[in-house]
C-alpha cells in the first residue's frame, strides 16, 4: 500500500497544526460559527445530533494494521470505545469534543492518515473495489490510479471550492463491487484490442434528492490521459454548476439539463485544451506510485484444499469467502452485521484483533467495503480454519455476506442532524425477522439498503429492497422501494405506494420476500424474479 | 412551551437553556416563551452554545418533552445504545422517545 514520503507527511502535518490554530481561535472566540464551519468542514468534523463527528478517510478503503490500531485507540480515548465504517469506505466517531480534535488528527498523520476532504465541496474520498490487487477477475490492482488521482485532486486550487462534493470510484473488474455508475465519475479499467490499458469513464451519476445513473461518457480513455480528462469533466461541471440552487449544484443535475450528448461535446473540447497544455502526469509518476502496490510475496505450491469438516466453519467458507487470483490464498469478508448489531459499527476491542488477524494472516493489510463490512484480502487457504475461529471468539464470524441481514444503514436520526427517521432500528427488527439462517440461505442473495432521509447515504436507491425514512407530521415514516442494484446491472429502485410505521416496514419487507419465494424460478435472485414479473405482482402482496 | 437548545461549543454536547445557565438534561430546560431569540443571540455571544434554536414542548410531571422526535432523542441519546445515553441504568428511557 502506498507510503507517504516527507512532502506527503510534511504536508499532513502541517494542515494539522493549522486546525489546531483554527480550534484554538473558535474557542477563543476570534471566529464565529459561520466562519468556523467551512474550516472545521475541511477536516472532516461535522456536528451532529449529539457531538461533533469526525470522518476520516480510508483511501480506496485500504488500510494496514497500525492504523487499525491507531483507529482503536482514538476509539477508547477520544470517543466511545467504537467506530463506525461507512458506505465511502471511511470510518466516522460519532462523540468527539472540538478541543481534542486537532489531537486526534495528530494521532491520525502519525500513521499516515487525516480526515481532508472527507466533508465539505470537494474531491471526497476515492473509493475502490475491496478486493482490489487480490481479486481472481481484476484486469489489474486498480489502487494506483486511484492514489495517482487522490495525489492530483487533494490540495488542487481548481478543485478546492468546487460547486459540491464530488465523488469517484475506480475498479478493474466486470463485477462491480463498488456501485460504480451512482457516483459523479465512474471509472473501469479495460483493455482494448491492442491490449492497452485505458479506462471506460462514466459520469453524472448519484443518489440523494434527485438519483441518477451515470452515463458512460467514453468507451476507451488511454490511462495516461486520465487526469486531463478528469480535469475537463471537472471544469466543464466548474463552469456551469448551479451555484444559485443548492439542490442543483451536483453534476448529475448539469449531466442531465444539458444532456448525455452535449455534456460529453463540452469535455471532449475541454480535453483538447489540457492535451495541447500537457496536463498528463509523467509515466514515471505513475511507476513511482505504482511500486506501492506491487502483490505481497505470496508462497508457491500452497494447496487450494480446504477441510470442511467442521460444518459451521464451512458455512462460513461457503458464504464469506471468495476467490482469490493466487493459488492456494483466499479473500475473507468479515461481516460486521451481527443480528441485532448496528450495521458498520465496530468496538475498539474489535478493532485490534483484526488488525491482529491482518497482520498474521493477511500480510498485514485491511479493507473497507461500501456495503459497511471489512475484508482480509489475502489469507492462505491453510490459515482460514484458525482465522475463522478467532474471528467466530469475537462475535466477528457472522454468515450474511449479500444475504437479507447484511444490510447497509445510514445512521439515520439516531446521530445524523439531516436525517428525518431512524434507520439502525429498522435494520435491526428485519434482521431479527429473518435470522434464521437456513431461511437467509434460502432466500439467498438479497441486498437491503436503508436511508433515514433522501440525502441516501444509505444507498435506498441501489437497494434490492430500498427504504426510505421520512417525516410524516413528525413522526416517522418509511417508504419501500423494489428493483435497485448497485452493481454491474445498475438500477434504481422504484417506490411501491405508501409508507409504513416501523413495525409495517417490517411486516411489508417479509411480505415482499414471500412473494418472491413464490415467484420466483429455479437459480433466481431477488432481483431477476422482480424484473421478469415487474413491480404489481409484489404490490398486491404488499399492500393487499 | 418553548425551551432553547443547543450543542456545547467545546464537547459538542447537547444542552437546554435553564433560565440562567445550560444543562445537560432537559428536564432542567426553562420556559422561555416568546423571549428565545433575544437569549440565544446573548448566548451565542458568550461563545458556550453552537447552533442554538427554539424547541416547542410540553410540560409533563417528568418534566419538559419536546414536540419532535428528533429532539427527543437529541435529549436522551441514540435509541439504539442505552449505554450511550443519558439515562443508561434505565432500559425503558427509549420509551419517553417514541
Amino acid at each position: 500500500m502506498y507510503q507517504y514520503d516527507q512532502y506527503d507527511q510534511a504536508m499532513v502535518d502541517a494542515r494539522v497544526e493549522e486546525f489546531r490554530d483554527q480550534v484554538r481561535r473558535r474557542l477563543a472566540g476570534d471566529i464565529n460559527d459561520d466562519q468556523f464551519k467551512p474550516l472545521r468542514l475541511k477536516n472532516g468534523l461535522y456536528l451532529q445530533l449529539h457531538a461533533y463527528m469526525l470522518r476520516v478517510a480510508i483511501p480506496y478503503g485500504t488500510f494496514n494494521s497500525r492504523q487499525m490500531r491507531k483507529l482503536a485507540h482514538i476509539a477508547r480515548t477520544y470517543d466511545r470505545g467504537y467506530g463506525h465504517f461507512t458506505t465511502r469506505q471511511n470510518i466516522q466517531y460519532n462523540w468527539i469534543k472540538l478541543e481534542e480534535a486537532p489531537d486526534i488528527l495528530a494521532e491520525l498523520a502519525s500513521v499516515e492518515m487525516h480526515a481532508i476532504q472527507t466533508s465539505g465541496e470537494s474531491i471526497r474520498n476515492i473509493s475502490a473495489d475491496q478486493y482490489a490487487g487480490a481479486a481472481a477477475d481484476e484486469i489489474c490492482d486498480p489502487r494506483p490510479w486511484a492514489e495517482l488521482i487522490r495525489q492530483a485532486t487533494t490540495f488542487h486550487p481548481e478543485f478546492s471550492y468546487l460547486p459540491r462534493k464530488f465523488k469517484i470510484a475506480v475498479i478493474s473488474a466486470a463485477e462491480d463491487r463498488a456501485a460504480l455508475r451512482w457516483h459523479d465519475c465512474a471509472l473501469r479499467i479495460v483493455r482494448n484490442e491492442a491490449g492497452e490499458e485505458g479506462f471506460e469513464v462514466y459520469a453524472g451519476g448519484g443518489m440523494g434528492r434527485t438519483p441518477f445513473i451515470a452515463y458512460k461518457i467514453r468507451d476507451f480513455l488511454p490511462a495516461a490521459q486520465i487526469f486531463s480528462y478528469l480535469q475537463a469533466i471537472l471544469r466543464v461541471w466548474n463552469l456551469h454548476a448551479r451555484r444559485d440552487n443548492i439542490h442543483k449544484q451536483r453534476m448529475k443535475i448539469l449531466v442531465h439539463e444539458l444532456g448525455e450528448e452535449e455534456f460529453r461535446r463540452q469535455v471532449e473540447e475541454e480535453f483538447q485544451t489540457f492535451l495541447a497544455l500537457g496536463t498528463d502526469f509523467p509515466q514515471a509518476e505513475y511507476d513511482r506510485i505504482a511500486a506501492y502496490f506491487t502483490p505481497p510475496p505470496f508462497e508457491a505450491g500452497l494447496s487450494d484444499d480446504i477441510d470442511r469438516s467442521d460444518p459451521d466453519f464451512a458455512l462460513w467458507v461457503d458464504r464469506q469467502v471468495v476467490a482469490h487470483k493466487a493459488p492456494g490464498y483466499a479473500i475473507a469478508n468479515i461481516s460486521l452485521k451481527p443480528v441485532g448489531g448496528i450495521p458498520g459499527d465496530i468496538s475498539a476491542e474489535q478493532m485490534e484483533l483484526v488488525a491482529d488477524l491482518a497482520e498474521r494472516y493477511s500480510f498485514d493489510e485491511i479493507r473497507a467495503t461500501h456495503a459497511q463490512n471489512l475484508v482480509l484480502p489475502h489469507v492462505r487457504k491453510a490459515d482460514l480454519y484458525a482465522l475463522w475461529q478467532a474471528l467466530d471468539a469475537a462475535g466477528l464470524a457472522n454468515v450474511n455476506l449479500d444475504l437479507v441481514t447484511d444490510i447497509i444503514a445510514c445512521p439515520g436520526l439516531d446521530y445524523c442532524t439531516l436525517a428525518n427517521a431512524r434507520s439502525i432500528p429498522v435494520a435491526q427488527k428485519i434482521a431479527e425477522r429473518f435470522a434464521n439462517m437456513e431461511r437467509q440461505l434460502d432466500i439467498g442473495e438479497l441486498k437491503i439498503k436503508i436511508s433515514g432521509c433522501i440525502n441516501a447515504c444509505g444507498h435506498h436507491h441501489a437497494g434490492q429492497i430500498g427504504i426510505l425514512g421520512v417525516d410524516r407530521k413528525g413522526t416517522e415514516n418509511y417508504q419501500l422501494l423494489l428493483g435497485g442494484s448497485g452493481a454491474e446491472d445498475t438500477s434504481q429502485a422504484k417506490i411501491t405506494g405508501p409508507g409504513f410505521d416501523e413495525a409495517g416496514i417490517v411486516d411489508a419487507v417479509e411480505r415482499t420476500v414471500e412473494r418472491y419465494r413464490e415467484l420466483r424460478e429455479p437459480g433466481e435472485r431477488f432481483l431477476d424474479t422482480y424484473r421478469r414479473v415487474g413491480l404489481d405482482p409484489f404490490k398486491e402482496a404488499i399492500y393487499g | 412551551m418553548r425551551i432553547l437548545t443547543g450543542n456545547d461549543l467545546k464537547s459538542g454536547a447537547v444542552i437546554w437553556w435553564t433560565g440562567r445557565d445550560w444543562s445537560l438534561h432537559v428536564e432542567d430546560a426553562a420556559d422561555v416563551g416568546e423571549h428565545g431569540e433575544a437569549v440565544l443571540a446573548a448566548e451565542d455571544g458568550a461563545r458556550r452554545v453552537n447552533g442554538g434554536y427554539i424547541v416547542d414542548a410540553e410540560q409533563t410531571a417528568e418534566g419538559p418533552r419536546p414536540a419532535h422526535i428528533k429532539d427527543r432523542i437529541r435529549a436522551l441519546g441514540p435509541t439504539v445504545r442505552p449505554d450511550l445515553t443519558l439515562k443508561p441504568a434505565d432500559p425503558t428511557a427509549g420509551d419517553w422517545v417514541i
